[in-house]
C-alpha cells in the first residue's frame, strides 16, 4: 500500500460536456496532488468522449485516463464499479475523489467495499493532514447539524464523495499539457445486472435552481401551491428560480425537482430570499453556500434569521405582497 | 411471492429543532438534548412502505431487521404496526464503535441467516450519520445488484422495476433479484400504524441476535471491521448578525427590506 501515489478523480460528463462537478473536482483534487507533491489524474468513462480529455488537462489534470466503451453509455452501478475498480487497480491512486451526485453516491460506497477499503460522503472540505500526510475528510452530519472530520488510515485508495459546489474550478488553460492514457473496459455485458429502461426529464419551467444567481425559496409556512404562484411572481421579477424545502414538496404543493437541502439540489447563489421557512439545518445543507440570504417569518426565534444577513419578522401573507410591490418599483424606476 | 427484508435504524428524532444538537467533543458524539425522542429513522419508514406496496400488490412476507442498541421497543416494532410480518433485533458488544462497512457485514450476515430474499430494502441514509453507505455495502457483501435513491419500486415476475432519483427527474431501472434498492422520501409519506397492527405488534415476540447467532467473523465487526476513523465532531460556530429590518406595519417593513436590498446593490 506503501506505493500508492497520486490523486484521482472520476469525473462525470453530461451530454457530452464536463459537468460542473468534475471541473470543481479538478480544482479541489489539484490542491491536494499540490500539497501532496503527487500527480492529479481524472478518469472519463463513458461513450463517444471525445475530446473531453483536453479539456480535463485544461482544468488541471496531469494525466486523463479514458474508458471509452458503448456499454458504458449509461451509468450502471456494475459496470461503472469493474471499470474504476479496474481502473485504480492499475493505477494505484493515493486518493480518489468523486461527486456527491446521483452517480458517485451510488458508486463510492460499493468501489469502497470492494476495494476493502473505506469512504466518507458529501464531504464539505478535504485537506492533508501535515504530520501524517493523510486525506482529512470533513463532512455534515446529523442533518447539518454537525460536522465530522474523518480519516482512513490501513487503507488505500482514501476514497471521498465531494458536495456539489463544495470546492472551486482552476481558471481554464488550455496551454497546459498532460498524457491521454486509453483504458479497455474489458466488460462482460452479462455481469451488468440493471437496465436502463428510461429516462424522464423533469426540468421546472424557467432557470435551473443549481445555475440561478437569485432564488425565491419557499418552507412549510407557505401552506398551499397557491401561496407557491405568488412567490412565482416574485421569482419572475427577479430572474430567478424558485425552490421550496422537504415539507411542499412532500406534500405535493410542488415538484420534488424544486427541493433544496441535503437530500435535494444544492445551491449557491448570490441571493437567497427565504419565505416562511424556519431554516432547520437538513435545508440549509443545501443553501449554506448562498452569498447572501434575506429571511422573511412570522417567528422571531426562527433559526433562518440566525443564517441571514437581512431579515422581516411578520406573516409573509403581508410581508410578500408589499415585498413583492416594492422591488417591481424599484425596478421599473 | 416475494420475501423482503427491511433494514431499519432507531435514531433521535431528526425533526427535532436545530438547536437540540449538542457536540460532546470529548466522546466524538453528538448528543440530543433531554427529551428529543427515538424514532425510527424516516427514510427507513419509507423502505418499510415501499415493501408495504409491493405486499399489498402481491403478498409475500416482509422481516424488518434492526441493529442497534438501547432500543425502545414500543419505537423499534414500528415495522411490526405499519404491516411488517416479523422483526428481528441484532445487539451484541461486539457490534460497537462499527463504522458502514463492519454494520453492512453485519446486517449482511443477518439476511444471510434469515435465508431467502428477493428484495432488500434499506432508507438511502440514516439521518443521524447520514452515511448513505450501509445500504451499497449489505449489496456487496451479498454479491446482489443495487439501486441506490428509488422513488417507487414494483414487483415483476423475476425482476423488480425501481424509478430511480437523478439530478433533473429519475431513470427507470430494471434490476434482476434479488437485489437491494435503497429508498429516498420521494417515494411519499408511509402510512399509520392501525390500531389491531399496534396491538398484534406489541404482543409479537422479537428475537435480538448476536454476533455468534449470526456466525460472524469478529475481525469484520464493529471497530475490527472498521476502515475509517471518526477523528472529531464539532459545530461550526454561527455568526447570526441578521439585520432585522423594521417597519410601523408589516407592508412598511417588507418596502424598507426592499429599499435595503437595492442599497446593498442585491436587486
Amino acid at each position: 500500500m506503501a506505493d500508492n501515489k497520486g490523486v484521482m478523480i472520476c469525473g462525470e460528463i453530461t451530454e457530452g460536456k464536463l459537468a460542473p462537478i468534475t471541473t470543481e473536482l479538478l480544482g479541489g483534487g489539484r490542491k491536494l496532488a499540490d500539497t501532496l507533491g503527487e500527480e492529479l489524474s481524472a478518469v472519463l468513462i463513458g461513450s463517444g468522449i471525445g475530446d473531453l480529455a483536453t479539456e480535463a488537462i485544461a482544468f488541471g489534470a496531469d494525466k486523463v485516463f479514458v474508458v471509452d466503451d458503448p456499454l458504458l453509455a449509461d451509468y450502471r452501478t456494475d459496470s461503472y464499479v469493474a471499470v474504476i475498480e479496474k481502473v485504480v487497480k492499475e493505477v494505484s491512486p493515493n486518493i480518489a475523489l468523486m461527486g456527491q451526485t446521483a452517480m458517485g453516491r451510488d458508486l463510492a460506497p460499493r468501489l469502497a467495499f470492494r476495494l476493502d477499503t473505506a469512504t466518507s460522503m458529501d464531504c464539505l472540505e478535504l485537506s492533508i493532514d501535515p504530520d501524517s500526510k493523510l486525506l482529512l475528510q470533513t463532512r455534515s452530519v446529523y442533518g447539518g447539524n454537525a460536522m465530522g472530520t474523518y480519516v482512513c488510515e490501513g487503507t488505500k485508495p482514501q476514497i471521498a464523495a465531494v458536495r456539489a459546489k463544495a470546492m472551486d474550478p482552476i481558471e481554464k488553460d488550455d496551454s497546459r499539457k498532460g498524457e491521454v492514457v486509453t483504458i479497455d473496459a474489458g466488460l462482460d455485458p452479462s455481469m451488468i445486472r440493471t437496465t436502463v429502461v428510461d429516462k424522464v426529464k423533469e426540468e421546472v419551467e424557467g432557470i435551473k435552481l443549481e445555475d440561478a444567481e437569485v432564488i425565491v425559496c419557499g418552507g412549510r409556512g407557505m401552506g398551499s401551491t397557491e401561496a407557491f404562484q405568488e412567490l412565482e411572481a416574485l421569482a419572475k421579477l427577479l430572474g430567478a428560480a424558485v425552490g421550496a424545502t422537504r415539507p411542499p414538496c412532500d406534500n405535493g404543493w410542488v415538484p420534488a425537482g424544486m427541493q433544496v437541502g441535503l437530500t435535494g439540489k444544492i445551491v449557491s447563489p448570490t441571493l437567497y430570499i427565504a419565505v416562511a421557512l424556519s431554516g432547520a439545518s437538513q435545508h440549509m445543507a443545501g443553501c449554506s453556500g448562498s452569498k447572501n440570504i434575506i429571511a422573511i417569518n412570522k417567528d422571531a426565534e426562527a433559526n433562518i434569521f440566525n443564517e441571514a444577513r437581512f431579515g422581516v419578522v411578520g406573516d409573509y401573507k403581508k410581508v410578500l405582497p408589499a415585498f413583492t410591490e416594492k422591488v417591481k418599483e424599484l425596478l421599473a424606476g | 411471492m416475494p420475501n423482503m427484508i427491511v433494514c431499519v435504524k432507531q435514531i433521535a428524532d431528526p425533526e427535532a429543532p436545530a438547536g437540540s444538537f449538542r457536540v460532546d467533543e470529548s466522546a466524538n458524539q453528538v448528543v440530543p438534548a433531554a427529551g428529543v425522542s427515538q424514532v425510527v429513522s424516516p427514510f427507513d419508514e419509507q423502505a418499510v412502505e415501499a415493501a408495504l406496496r409491493i405486499k399489498d400488490a402481491h403478498g409475500g412476507k416482509i422481516t424488518a431487521i434492526s441493529l442497534g442498541k438501547s432500543f425502545v421497543m414500543d419505537v423499534i416494532k414500528k415495522p411490526l404496526s405499519m404491516g411488517s410480518d416479523e422483526l428481528i433485533l441484532l445487539q451484541d458488544p461486539a457490534f460497537e464503535g462499527a463504522d458502514s462497512r463492519s454494520t453492512a457485514y453485519a446486517l449482511a450476515m443477518a439476511i444471510k441467516k434469515v435465508g431467502e430474499y428477493d428484495v432488500i430494502f434499506c432508507g438511502r441514509q440514516a439521518a443521524d450519520w447520514d452515511a448513505g453507505q450501509v445500504g451499497s455495502g449489505i449489496a456487496e457483501f451479498l454479491g446482489i445488484p443495487s439501486v441506490t435513491v428509488a422513488k417507487k419500486v414494483e414487483f415483476l415476475d423475476g425482476k423488480v422495476k425501481v424509478e430511480r432519483v437523478t439530478s433533473d427527474g429519475y431513470e427507470v431501472i430494471e434490476v434482476s433479484t434479488p437485489a437491494l434498492i435503497t429508498i429516498s422520501n420521494e417515494l411519499g409519506e408511509p402510512r399509520y400504524p392501525k390500531l389491531k397492527g399496534i396491538m398484534a405488534a406489541a404482543k409479537k415476540e422479537v428475537p435480538t441476535w448476536t454476533a455468534q447467532d449470526i456466525g460472524a467473523d469478529a475481525s469484520q465487526l464493529g471497530t475490527a471491521g472498521a476502515r475509517i476513523k471518526l477523528l472529531k465532531v464539532f459545530q461550526p460556530v454561527k455568526e447570526g448578525k441578521c439585520e432585522i429590518i423594521e417597519g410601523e406595519s408589516p407592508e412598511e417593513a417588507a418596502a424598507n427590506l426592499a429599499l435595503k436590498l437595492r442599497e446593498a446593490k442585491l436587486i
